[in-house]
């Protein structure tokens, strides 16, 4: 086990010498660029901006990082050449894969919430003081961290076989699908009695990741409160999508042929 | 077991149970979230906004806004929905789109026009639409022939605007024949079901689309039920005015020669007499476009077509 926090804490470390966290001073700019331009320009939405922009911002800089950095996982170590110096210690395979995710998740984590400070700063800025209604921002702030959890174990899934290129086309577009996924079902259900068109409708809208489920910005920003039950499926949801991918990864990288 | 199979096997299993999970849990969500919202939202409202988002894929665009717009229209329809309030914005988006997709026009319309619940109930929107699409395909006849269809099936049916469309039609090079007729039949008001029937025969010939000729034969069985009825409840009246009285029985009919079998529905089931001189379907759920033979207080469900 202890192997396997070495290398989350070494993927977190190369991460941060990245320059990973940079993005938090365009995000800092974006906010309080907005918050002080919107309440100049507009009447009575400036809590509204500032919840919409700020998670929608939080979110989208943290799926572009997840990709981003998620690609070159394995890829990059390959190229290095320091996965046969990993490799070649008492590291097993799997250790390597769920070192990894977790030095990632462990970035992305940080990042947002060095962004979730930003947030609620810039609503303190425009609001004056907090609402009881805005805890809600902090369950929203929790559902980005869980799709961030799921694309990142996809990322790692598709960087265990593919070219970085690849895997940022794949796990990319699997976001912009997830987003949908719930119309996707929908749709499945309307195909119903159509047998082999309903078979694939619905296999292919229960494999895409559900990040529509995940998505309550609008509902936050909107001052209205998410269900308990919401927030345990989608917990649920995220560990055990997550958990798949993982493992899916683990069994690629086990079989690969490294030489 | 070697340490890299045991790997394997456990992975395996614990992938196999994270995908039962997650379709456990999905079923969950589906649950608790409301699914009225999702089909209730137009990201996009404006049609000149989608266009210029469309980055010049304005064709494959508007492909899944029809797609869409027939979804959200099957699944209230089939609901029987109260409203369908994003129909006409997505065929908006979708012609906008696309001006030459035809079939939005012409499928689109029939979906916009009818009465609540078989349709949105906004036949306005169809005119538009339909004159819209005459707009940007002037030489195709069957949006012509459309339009004047909406006319005839409005309440109340509009004859002359009718008319002049069927009229308008018959200009346009390689034009049906039965246009020129139709919008003689028009001009004149004649031949209510005669029209009708000759307009679904038209509807039939003319699409290659499973759906719609369904549709068009269910109300040409609906118009042969009117008819009958109509006949039937006619000789009810003459034999009550020559004997005073209601006929107790078909076979009564059939003893005067008024009737020279018992008559019998388009599925060949026989018509009821009912104690009150009215006659009635047997299984009026199979014709669900009839508005005769009917029983009181009827509600039709969901169109069946055969």
């Amino acid at each position: 086990m202890s192997r396997v926090v070495y290398i989350a804490a070494n993927t977190f470390r190369e991460a941060i010498r990245d320059r990973v966290l940079y993005n938090l001073i365009a995000f800092a700019l974006l906010l309080s660029g907005a918050a002080i331009l919107v309440g100049q320009i507009s009447i009575d939405i400036e809590r509204l901006v500032v919840v919409n922009l700020g998670l929608t911002a939080v979110s989208l800089f943290g799926v572009v990082i997840t990709i981003f950095i998620g690609i070159g996982l394995v890829s990059k170590e390959m190229e290095k050449r320091t996965l046969y110096t990993v490799l070649s210690r008492p590291v097993r395979r799997w250790e390597f894969i769920v070192g990894k995710f977790l030095g990632l998740a462990g970035t992305l984590f940080v990042n947002t919430f060095f962004m979730a400070i930003g947030v609620f700063a810039a609503l303190l800025y425009v609001s004056h003081k907090f609402h009881s209604a805005d805890a809600w921002i902090l369950v929203a702030l929790f559902f980005i961290v869980l799709q961030f959890v799921i694309l990142c174990s996809l990322t790692l899934l598709f960087s265990s076989f593919s070219s970085p290129l690849l895997s940022a086309v794949f796990a990319f577009s699997l976001f912009v699908i997830g987003s949908f996924a719930e119309d996707l079902r929908l749709f499945a259900r309307m195909t119903r009695g159509l047998g082999l068109t309903h078979g694939l409708a619905a296999t292919a809208a229960y494999l895409v990741p559900n990040f529509s489920a995940l998505n309550v910005i609008g509902q936050v920003a909107h001052e209205q409160p998410i269900s308990a039950h919401l927030i345990a499926y989608n917990t649920g949801y995220a560990l055990v999508y997550s958990t798949m991918a993982i493992c899916g990864a683990v069994l690629i990288f086990e079989r690969r042929n490294l030489k | 077991m070697s340490g890299s199979r045991k790997v394997t096997v456990t992975a395996s299993v614990l992938l196999l149970f994270s995908l039962a999970g997650s379709v456990l849990l999905l079923r969950c969500l589906d649950q608790v979230r409301s699914r009225a919202p999702l089909e209730d939202v137009l990201y996009l409202n404006s049609p000149k906004w989608v266009k210029r988002l469309s980055l010049g894929y304005d064709g494959l665009l508007a492909d899944i806004y029809w797609t869409r717009a027939v979804q959200y229209f099957g699944s209230r329809h089939v609901s029987r929905a109260e409203d369908y309030k994003l129909l006409a914005p997505l065929l908006e988006i979708t012609t906008a789109l696309d001006p030459k997709l035809i079939v939005a026009y012409q499928f689109g319309a029939n979906f916009v026009a009818p009465n609540l619940p078989e349709g949105a109930g906004m036949p306005d929107k169809a005119v538009a639409l339909l004159e819209y699409g005459i707009r940007n395909n002037p030489d195709n006849w069957k949006l012509y022939y459309e339009l004047g269809f909406i006319y005839y099936y409005m309440k109340p049916t509009d004859y002359a605007k009718a008319a002049e469309s069927f009229e308008r039609g018959t200009k346009v090079p390689n034009a049906h024949p039965f246009l020129r007729v139709l919008a003689a039949q028009m001009a004149q008001h004649a031949g209510e079901i005669e029209t009708s029937r000759m307009l679904w025969q038209t509807a039939y010939a003319t699409t290659q689309e499973d759906l719609m000729r369904k549709n068009a034969i269910a109300h040409l069985r609906a118009l042969k039920v009117d008819e009958d009825i109509t006949g039937l409840e006619k000789m009810v009246t003459q034999y009550e005015e020559q004997t005073g009285r209601l006929p107790p029985s078909i076979n009564v009919l059939i003893g005067t020669g008024m009737l020279l079998g018992v008559p019998v529905d388009p599925d060949g089931k026989p018509y009821k007499l009912m104690t009150d001189g009215r006659f009635e379907l047997r299984n009026p759920d199979d014709f669900p476009f009839a508005v005769k033979g009917l029983p009181p207080g009827y509600k039709s469900g969901p169109p069946k077509f055969h």
